[in-house]
């Protein structure tokens, strides 16, 4: 399977992206934000970080840059984008899937564990996995999902959301919500579920000496489904 | 403007220093001049006070590749890695604006490590407030804390530890210290000495503007009620640009275009051309209309004094311009030639056509003013009779509790929850713990980093209190498996020209330097921070040392919290019962005076070398070392982050039992092993000659003592958590 990571100037999970995708077995390539071509892939990747400093807001600037015209093309034929972190907010910033991600409820930077409950396994991403929760980490200052009632309609309709935040036993209540996100949504769909933004970081759970084994879990789970 | 010596006295300089100048060039100097001098000469820059005293550190090591004198130290951590890492203060500017202040404090310290061609791999920091009842103090915590985390977290790397206390000493004047480490190969490190004629001078970075003009002379000054009117000499941060900086250099230097790097940082142009310079006993030439600058018709003295972040100066091979151009390029960064190496020995610079400075490189380095200033030598305070029946009606529990919600032991999550901790995926120990632990990407091995400081106990007896801070670095290195390697010490203190001030430097670098020696724990850099004082009111002695420690093997890691029920929990060390300057006697019984818990360096030595041991025959559970609050404090944190309880034996000991408990002598730590292996770990220990107490066995969610004093583990860490969390969100 090949993927493809996306370096935009500012991106700082690039290469924890890189690690994580090759050691469950992609091919990888890094890409530049200034190239117009994306490499042949099964597989899109926006990493987390600050592109572009986060300045005029997180994920604008680096939604219009060069590779995002090939990116936006290759979602909207069916090709599989994950955006983690500023990834997601660059998919938001792309109007690839919906809402807006404002800042943490409580104006502070969380870099902690938390539990996510997924909430649709019929699509690529989620099929097969076994658990109902998965133990990943976040790391944002600009996670607070938001949107329009008339969008979260839409969303719920089309079960466009892929998980929430909830406890370890799978408990989605507003205490276990870490940054005021709109029905504790840590991560969504495009209509067609080839899309996913989230928040949470797998490639920083790939390792028992790290901080847990959950995004292994993850990533096995996805090259699976893709091949 | 025509200079004199009240322009000079304005610059900062003292009057005879205002006539060495004119002595040394033999004229009057200009106004650009003046100001390069006064740059040069500041205590920031030059160290004037302190050189003396710190040429007596020990600095040499087999693993030490770098010593004081470099952008950072560097060490040899085997395989051909090396670890490149410095602490440095931003205490003046994080007062004056705590949020740009703590920001450029961490960008600074980070370039200084990849100007050496090191990827920054974990940021640390040693943090000191104001009581937290003054009104400045929570504004200043959440500013510098958003600060620190504002731009280590947009740069990417983790911040694994830290160390923050409260004390009313740093009211006016809070102490901010950052610290780096990064990982090089050691035939890829790179240095700051010119080498070479008619060399180009490359600026690289940001472009330059009227920002943090005069931030060094600010950091050596005192404040007074003005400090308002310093705003502007305070810089301000761009992580965005420091990360494509990072980048593009650690692009450049894959090549072998570099001749010599140096990062701009304080007194920015003016002291990264005249170090570069200097080391190469070159002269540098430089045309001042090629430095990219931000603002409209800046003047050579501003171009020379700005302090605009995220700028790095290069000395090229010739005809490598192009293509370094062209890497700098593609980060949309500023790429100019701006001058040459010269045989002249001189810093010259030209704008306008025309020369408006040219001053002897040697004037401004070698004889830069060196004082001995007069310092007083501190007393050994006499000891405290602590009397029965001031502790007669002390309960073991609420003192516990109490003193684990006190600032300076609660827990500090609300700030390292704050910062990216985990990011590049090798953070193997969170904050929290004795040390953070990051992997050597892609090896077994691991680094472990600590920063340390005991204002209390340097106060109380500067010597003492000296060595007691490299010891505690070293045990807490121990207690996660690490074998101790070298230090780096950021040395904050008041005014130089206070005798009190002064002793308390000299003495605490004296105590530095003689336990650094005895432990073979070298000092490979630092920086001095003096001024640390509001009006007359200097701050306690702060020396705050950060130390690097290698585990070769990460699995064998060693974390603080009770893994296992049944397992035994032994003291090592002994406790001799030194209550005197412990947050027991400080904060329980109100009781200020009295000399620190005596160190030991053989204790200490042996006690860490023998865990070590322990550590390699893994017989060891959890460890921590046993410091602020005691015994219990300690054994409470260890229940608290595993979760677990612990049954304390009646004690056969000859003190008194709250002696036992919260007694702060030196050289101990609380270990977890397996009953079957008690016989193997005596053993050792005995063998080794080191005293041990065994102190309980480990159980489900108590710490009982006996029927009357007992409390839930639940209970406790709800003392420990909440302190800081109430307070930051009233």
């Amino acid at each position: 399977m090949k993927s493809s990571v996306i370096t935009f100037p500012g991106s700082n999970c690039d290469r924890d992206m890189d690690v994580a995708l090759k050691k469950f077995g992609f091919k990888n390539k890094m890409v530049w934000h200034a190239d117009a071509e994306l490499p042949k892939s099964d597989l899109v990747v926006l990493p987390g970080g600050f592109s572009y400093g986060d300045y005029l807001r997180c994920g604008s600037m680096a939604s219009k840059s060069k590779i995002m015209q090939s990116v936006i093309n290759f979602a909207n034929s069916g090709g599989m984008v994950m955006g983690i972190c500023n990834g997601f907010q660059i998919l938001v910033e792309t109007g690839l899937v919906p809402g807006v991600l404002l800042r943490n409820k409580y104006l502070e930077f969380i870099c902690k564990n938390v539990f996510v409950k997924i909430k649709d396994k019929k699509n690529k991403y989620f099929k097969n996995v076994d658990n109902e929760v998965l133990e990943l980490h976040i790391a944002h200052n600009e996670g607070n999902y938001f949107c329009t009632k008339d969008q979260l309609k839409e969303i719920e309709d089309n079960n466009q959301i892929a998980i929430n935040y909830c406890d370890e036993n799978g408990k989605i209540e507003d205490r276990f919500n870490p940054n005021g996100s709109i029905k504790n949504i840590a991560g969504i769909f495009n209509k067609e579920k080839n899309v996913l933004g989230m928040m949470p970081h797998p490639e920083r759970m790939i390792d028992t000496s790290l901080s847990g084994e959950d995004g292994s879990l993850f990533f096995k789970n996805l090259i699976n489904n893709l091949k | 403007m025509i200079v004199n010596e009240q322009v000079a006295v304005d610059h900062g300089l003292k009057k005879d220093e205002y006539a060495k100048i004119c002595e040394l060039l033999k004229r009057t100097p200009n106004i650009t001049e003046l100001g390069i001098f006064s740059a040069m000469w500041n205590e920031h820059c030059s160290y004037k006070s302190s050189r003396l005293h710190l040429k007596k550190l020990p600095t040499k090591g087999k693993k030490v590749i770098q010593g004081p004198g470099e952008n950072a130290g560097v060490i040899d951590i085997e395989d051909n890695d090396a670890i490149v890492f410095k602490i440095e203060s931003h205490n003046h500017p994080s007062f004056i604006e705590p949020y740009q202040g703590a920001a450029t404090g961490v960008g600074g310290i980070m370039r200084d490590v990849f100007t050496m061609g090191a990827r920054p791999i974990a940021n640390l920091n040693s943090i000191h407030f104001g009581s937290p009842q003054h009104k400045k103090t929570k504004n200043l915590l959440r500013g510098v804390v958003h600060g620190i985390g504002g731009y280590g977290n947009c740069m990417g790397v983790p911040t694994i530890a830290g160390q923050t206390s409260f004390d009313s000493s740093y009211n006016g004047n809070i102490l901010v210290n950052a610290m780096t480490l990064g990982l090089v190969k050691k035939n890829k490190i790179f240095y700051s000495k010119a080498a070479g004629l008619n060399k180009p001078v490359i600026y690289v970075g940001s472009k330059t503007g009227r920002d943090g003009i005069h931030g060094a002379s600010m950091a050596s000054a005192s404040f007074d009620e003005k400090i308002e009117e310093k705003k502007p000499t305070v810089q301000v941060g761009d992580p965005f640009t420091e990360k494509l900086l990072l980048e593009a250099c650690l692009e450049l230097m894959a090549g072998d275009s570099i001749i010599a790097i140096q990062d701009m940082g304080a007194a920015g142009l003016t002291s990264s051309s005249i170090e570069m310079a200097s080391k190469g006993n070159l002269g540098i030439e430089i045309n001042l209309n090629k430095v990219p600058c931000r603002e409209n018709k800046m003047t050579p003295y501003e171009i020379m004094l700005s302090e605009s972040q995220e700028r790095m100066l290069i000395v090229l091979e010739n005809g490598k311009e192009e293509q370094a151009k062209k890497i700098f390029d593609k980060w949309n960064l500023d790429f100019a030639v701006i001058g040459k190496t010269t045989k002249s020995k001189k810093i010259e610079l030209y704008f306008d056509e025309k020369k408006v400075a040219d001053i002897p490189v040697n004037t401004l380095v070698e004889n830069s003013p060196m004082y001995n200033r007069k310092w007083k030598k501190a007393k050994l305070p006499k000891k405290n009779k602590i009397k029965k029946e001031d502790i007669k009606h002390l309960k073991i529990i609420d003192t516990l509790k109490k003193i684990l919600m006190n600032p300076n032991v609660c827990s500090k999550e609300w700030i390292w929850q704050q910062y990216d901790h985990t990011v590049m995926g090798d953070t193997i120990q969170k904050p929290g713990g004795d040390a953070g632990v990051v992997r050597v990407h892609g090896t077994d091995k691991a680094v472990a980093a600590s920063v340390d400081s005991s204002a209390v106990y340097c106060w109380a007896h500067p010597l003492t209190g000296g060595k007691q801070v490299v010891c505690e670095s070293f045990r807490n290195l121990i207690s996660v498996g690490a074998k101790p390697i070298a230090i780096t010490n950021c040395l904050n203190f008041g005014s130089p020209e206070n005798e009190e001030n002064m002793g308390e430097f000299v003495e605490c670098v004296q105590g530095i330097g003689e336990a650094s020696e005895y432990l073979k724990y070298p000092v490979v850099s630092g920086n001095v921070s003096f001024y640390n004082q509001t009006k007359e009111e200097g701050i306690k002695p702060t020396p705050a040392i950060g130390g690097v420690g290698l585990i070769k093997d990460y699995k064998n890691m060693i974390t603080m919290e009770f893994k296992e029920v049944d397992n035994l929990v032994l003291v090592i060390g002994k406790t001799e019962g030194h209550i005197d300057q412990s947050l027991f006697a400080r904060n329980i019984l109100d009781e200020k005076n009295g000399p620190p818990p005596e160190v030991n360096l053989f204790n200490e030595k042996n006690n860490g070398e023998t865990l070590l041991k322990l550590i390699d025959n893994n017989l060891i559970k959890s460890a921590h070392d046993v410091s602020l609050g005691g015994i219990i404090t300690a054994v409470a944190k260890m229940c608290i982050k595993g979760k677990k309880g612990i049954n304390i034996k009646k004690l056969k000991y000859l003190i008194n039992e709250i002696e036992y408990f919260f007694a702060e002598d030196q050289g101990r730590y609380i270990i977890e092993i397996n009953k079957k292996d008690f016989k193997k770990v005596a053993d050792i220990l005995n063998k080794n000659a080191v005293h041990f107490d065994e102190l309980g066995t480990i159980t489900e969610k108590e710490l009982y003592i006996n029927d009357k004093t007992k409390v839930t583990i639940d209970e406790l860490s709800t003392s420990n958590k909440s302190w800081l969390n109430n307070y930051m969100s009233k």
